[in-house]
C-alpha cells in the first residue's frame, strides 16, 4: 500500500499537541521541574517561599492521580467503556515497585533478616519465586509494566471477546478489583497482607526521604503526567482515536465496516493499565505505603469521579478533577473530616446534573457565551 | 484467518482459487440454502433459498416479520442460522466468519435506520469506511494521504454532500444521512450491498437520485434492496423476491410478482 511518509512520526506525534497545549505544558514544567524543587531544597525552612515536604509529597500523589485520571479518560471518555476496577492496576504497578523498595530495606528491617519483616513474621525461609530478581532495579520496572499489563490484556481478551458492555463490564471490574483485594489482604499471598509495604530506606542506593530523591520523583511525576497527556493527545487525534470514538457512538457500524474492535479496546485497554501501572509505580516511593486498600472498589469508583468532575473526552479535565477533587479531599479531611464523603457524593451528584461534559465544558460554555 | 491478506493461489479443480478472496466463477455471487433461523420457537427464517447473480440488482419486498431483516443478519454474521448455508461466492462460507471478516471480504450493509458516526464530521465517517488494512497497528500510524483525499472528495460529490465535509454528520437531515451512509458503503468498494430501506424518509427528489445512483452501481457490484415503496422499485427495475414467513414467496419482474394471487393474499388478507 502507498503512503506518504513525509512527516516524520516524532513531529507528527508531538504536534497533535497543539500550541497552546505546549505552552502550558512548557509553564507546567518550569513550574514542577524547577520552581518548586529549587524552592524546597534551597530556600531555607523559615522563607515565606520555601516549599515544605506536605507540598512536594502531596503534588506527587496528586499528579500520580491525575495521570491515572488521564488513563481512565482514554477508555471511558473516548472509548465509552467504564471501568470500576482501575484501581487494581495501579496497586499493581505500585506492589510491583514495591517489591524492588522492600527489597531496597536489605538487612534494615527489625528483624535484620534479608527477607521483609513480614517474610520473617510468617516464618518463611526464602523468597518466593515470584519474588525472584525483584531486587534489580530494571526488573522491577520491566514487572511494573507487564504485569497489570498482561493482566489488563487476559481479563479485557475474555470480556471484550464476550462482548460484555456498559454496566455489566463496570460490574465485572468491580468484581475484579475486589478479588484482588481479598487475595492481597491474605498474609500467604506473600505480599504483606493487610499491612502491605512500607519503612522503605532507599531507592536505586539513594535514601528514599531525602530531599533530592523526593523531589527528583517528584519531577519525574511530572514529566510522566505530560508524557501520558502527549501520548493521549497522539492517540485520540490519530484514525486509532476516531476508530475508539466510532466504537463508542456505533460499534455496530464500526464492525460492518471491518473493522473488529475487539483489538481496538484490548489495545487502548491494556495502554491504560500500564499506565496506571506506572502511575502506581511512582505514587508508592512518594507515599512510603502500598496496601490492599488501594484496590477497594470505593477507591476505583472515585477515580471515575474526578473524571467526571473534570470533564470526560477532554484528557486535560480529568487531569484537572484529580487536582480539584484530591487538593479538596485533604483540605476537607482537615477541616470537616466527618464531611468528606457527603461532600464527595454531593459533587458528583451536582456534576452529573449540571455539568455533565465537567469542569471543562463549564469553561467551554463561559467562554462561548463570554464571546457573543 | 479468513478475509485477512491473501496466501497466494492454489490450484484447484481446474482454476485458480485464491484463498479468502471472491470466487465468482459460476456468476453467482451469494448462495443462500435452506436457512433457518427461529428465535425461542418463532422461524424468522424457514428454509429460505436464495441466489444472487454477480453485478445484480435485486429487490426484496415483503410483509413485516417476513425475515428481510434477518436475513441481512445473516449474510453479516450478526445471526448465526440454526441450519442452512450461506455461501459469498463460491468459497466464502459466511456462517463461519464474523462481522468484520464478511466485511473485509467485500459485503456492505446500510441499516434500516441511519447508522453513522454522528460526532465524527461527515469527512472522517467516510475516511473510517475506506477500504484498507484496518488492524490497530495501521490505524495507529495512518496519515491521511492525498490518495485519501482523492477518493473522499468524489464519494462526497457523488453523495452531494461536499459542501458539508467538517459538519458533524450528526446535524444532517435524515435523508443527507441516509446518502452519507450510502456514500460509506461505497467508500469501503464491496461486492455485494445489502441496503435496507434506503430511501425511508427522503423527499422524491432523493429518492429519485438514489433510485438513479444504484441502477449505475448494479453491472459494477451487487444490490440487494429491501424496500416497502413500489414506486421506488418499479424505477430500479430489477428482479423482485417477496419473503412470507421467512421464506421465498415469489421471484420475477414487479408486474409478474404483483399479479401473483398468494401475493396479493399475503399483502391485503391482513
Amino acid at each position: 500500500m502507498k503512503t506518504d511518509r513525509r512527516i516524520p512520526f516524532v513531529i507528527r506525534f508531538l504536534s497533535a499537541t497543539g500550541r497552546r497545549g505546549w505552552i502550558a505544558l512548557s509553564v507546567f514544567a518550569l513550574v514542577t521541574c524547577v520552581l518548586l524543587p529549587a524552592a524546597h531544597l534551597w530556600l531555607p525552612n523559615g522563607h515565606p517561599l520555601h516549599v515544605s515536604d506536605y507540598v512536594i509529597t502531596l503534588g506527587g500523589k496528586v499528579m500520580c492521580y491525575a495521570i491515572v485520571a488521564v488513563a481512565m479518560d482514554l477508555i471511558w471518555g473516548f472509548t465509552g467503556i467504564l471501568s470500576l476496577g482501575h484501581g487494581v492496576f495501579f496497586a499493581l504497578g505500585g506492589y510491583a515497585f514495591g517489591m524492588y523498595l522492600m527489597r531496597g530495606i536489605g538487612q534494615d528491617g527489625v528483624y535484620h533478616s534479608a527477607l521483609p519483616d513480614f517474610m520473617v513474621f510468617l516464618d518463611w525461609k526464602a523468597f518466593p519465586w515470584y519474588w525472584q530478581g525483584t531486587d534489580h532495579f530494571l526488573y522491577a520496572v520491566l514487572l511494573v509494566l507487564v504485569a497489570p499489563a498482561l493482566l489488563a490484556f487476559v481479563f479485557g481478551f475474555f470480556a471484550f471477546r464476550s462482548r460484555i458492555k456498559g454496566v455489566y463490564f463496570s460490574i465485572i471490574t468491580q468484581a475484579l478489583t475486589f478479588a484482588f483485594m481479598l487475595l492481597f489482604f491474605r498474609n500467604e499471598t506473600g505480599f504483606g497482607g493487610n499491612n502491605g509495604f512500607t519503612d522503605f530506606k532507599r531507592i536505586l542506593g539513594y535514601s528514599i526521604t531525602a530531599p533530592q530523591t523526593r523531589v527528583t520523583l517528584f519531577a519525574l511525576t511530572a514529566l510522566m503526567l505530560m508524557f501520558t497527556l502527549v501520548l493521549g493527545r497522539y492517540l485520540v487525534k490519530s484514525k486509532f482515536g476516531r476508530v475508539l470514538a466510532a466504537i463508542r457512538d456505533a460499534e455496530s457500524r464500526v464492525m460492518f465496516l471491518g473493522y473488529n474492535p475487539l483489538w481496538y479496546k484490548l489495545f487502548i485497554w491494556t495502554l491504560s493499565a500500564m499506565l496506571c501501572a506506572v502511575a502506581g509505580a511512582l505514587y508508592v516511593p512518594q507515599v512510603g505505603i502500598i496496601n490492599p486498600s488501594e484496590m477497594s472498589p470505593a477507591n476505583s469508583i472515585e477515580l471515575a469521579i474526578w473524571v467526571a468532575v473534570g470533564g470526560r473526552g477532554t484528557l486535560i479535565g480529568p487531569a484537572l478533577g484529580a487536582f480539584i477533587v484530591n487538593l479538596s479531599k485533604s483540605w476537607f479531611t482537615v477541616a470537616f473530616p466527618e464531611y468528606w464523603l457527603f461532600f464527595l457524593g454531593l459533587l458528583f451528584v451536582l456534576v452529573t446534573l449540571f455539568l455533565p461534559q465537567g469542569v471543562v465544558g463549564l469553561w467551554q460554555r463561559l467562554r462561548a457565551r463570554s464571546g457573543r | 484467518m479468513i478475509g485477512e491478506p491473501l496466501d497466494g493461489p492454489t490450484i484447484s479443480g481446474g482454476h485458480m482459487l485464491v484463498e479468502g478472496a471472491l470466487d465468482l466463477t459460476h456468476k453467482v455471487i451469494l448462495y443462500l440454502e435452506d436457512i433457518t433461523v427461529s428465535f425461542d420457537g418463532f422461524k424468522a427464517l424457514n428454509n429460505l433459498t436464495l441466489t444472487i447473480d454477480a453485478k445484480e440488482l435485486r429487490c426484496i419486498i415483503g410483509p413485516n416479520g417476513a425475515g428481510k431483516t434477518t436475513m441481512m443478519d445473516v449474510i453479516t454474521g450478526k445471526t448465526r442460522p440454526d441450519s442452512g448455508t450461506a455461501f459469498f461466492g463460491q468459497t466464502l462460507d459466511l456462517t463461519r466468519m464474523s462481522e468484520p471478516e464478511i466485511a473485509r471480504a467485500g459485503i456492505g450493509r446500510k441499516f434500516q435506520k441511519p447508522t453513522i458516526f454522528e460526532n465524527h464530521s461527515v469527512f472522517e465517517n467516510l475516511e473510517l469506511a475506506m477500504k484498507t488494512d484496518k488492524r490497530v497497528r495501521r490505524s495507529l500510524f495512518a496519515e491521511i494521504d492525498d490518495n485519501t483525499r482523492d477518493r473522499i472528495a468524489d464519494t462526497l460529490r457523488l453523495i452531494r454532500l461536499d459542501a458539508h465535509a467538517e459538519q458533524l454528520a450528526g446535524r444532517l437531515s435524515h435523508g443527507q444521512k441516509q446518502w452519507l451512509e450510502i456514500g460509506m458503503l461505497l467508500m469501503q468498494e464491496p461486492r455485494l450491498l445489502l441496503l435496507d430501506e434506503p430511501v425511508a424518509g427522503m423527499t422524491d427528489d432523493e429518492t429519485e437520485r438514489t433510485a438513479e445512483l444504484f441502477k449505475s452501481l448494479a453491472g459494477k457490484q451487487s444490490l440487494v434492496v429491501v424496500e416497502h415503496d413500489m414506486a421506488f422499485i418499479e424505477k430500479l427495475g430489477g428482479k423482485v423476491t417477496v419473503l412470507h414467513e421467512g421464506s421465498v414467496l415469489a421471484e420475477g419482474d414487479l408486474a409478474t410478482v404483483q399479479a401473483n394471487p398468494q401475493v396479493i393474499e399475503v399483502y391485503l388478507g391482513r
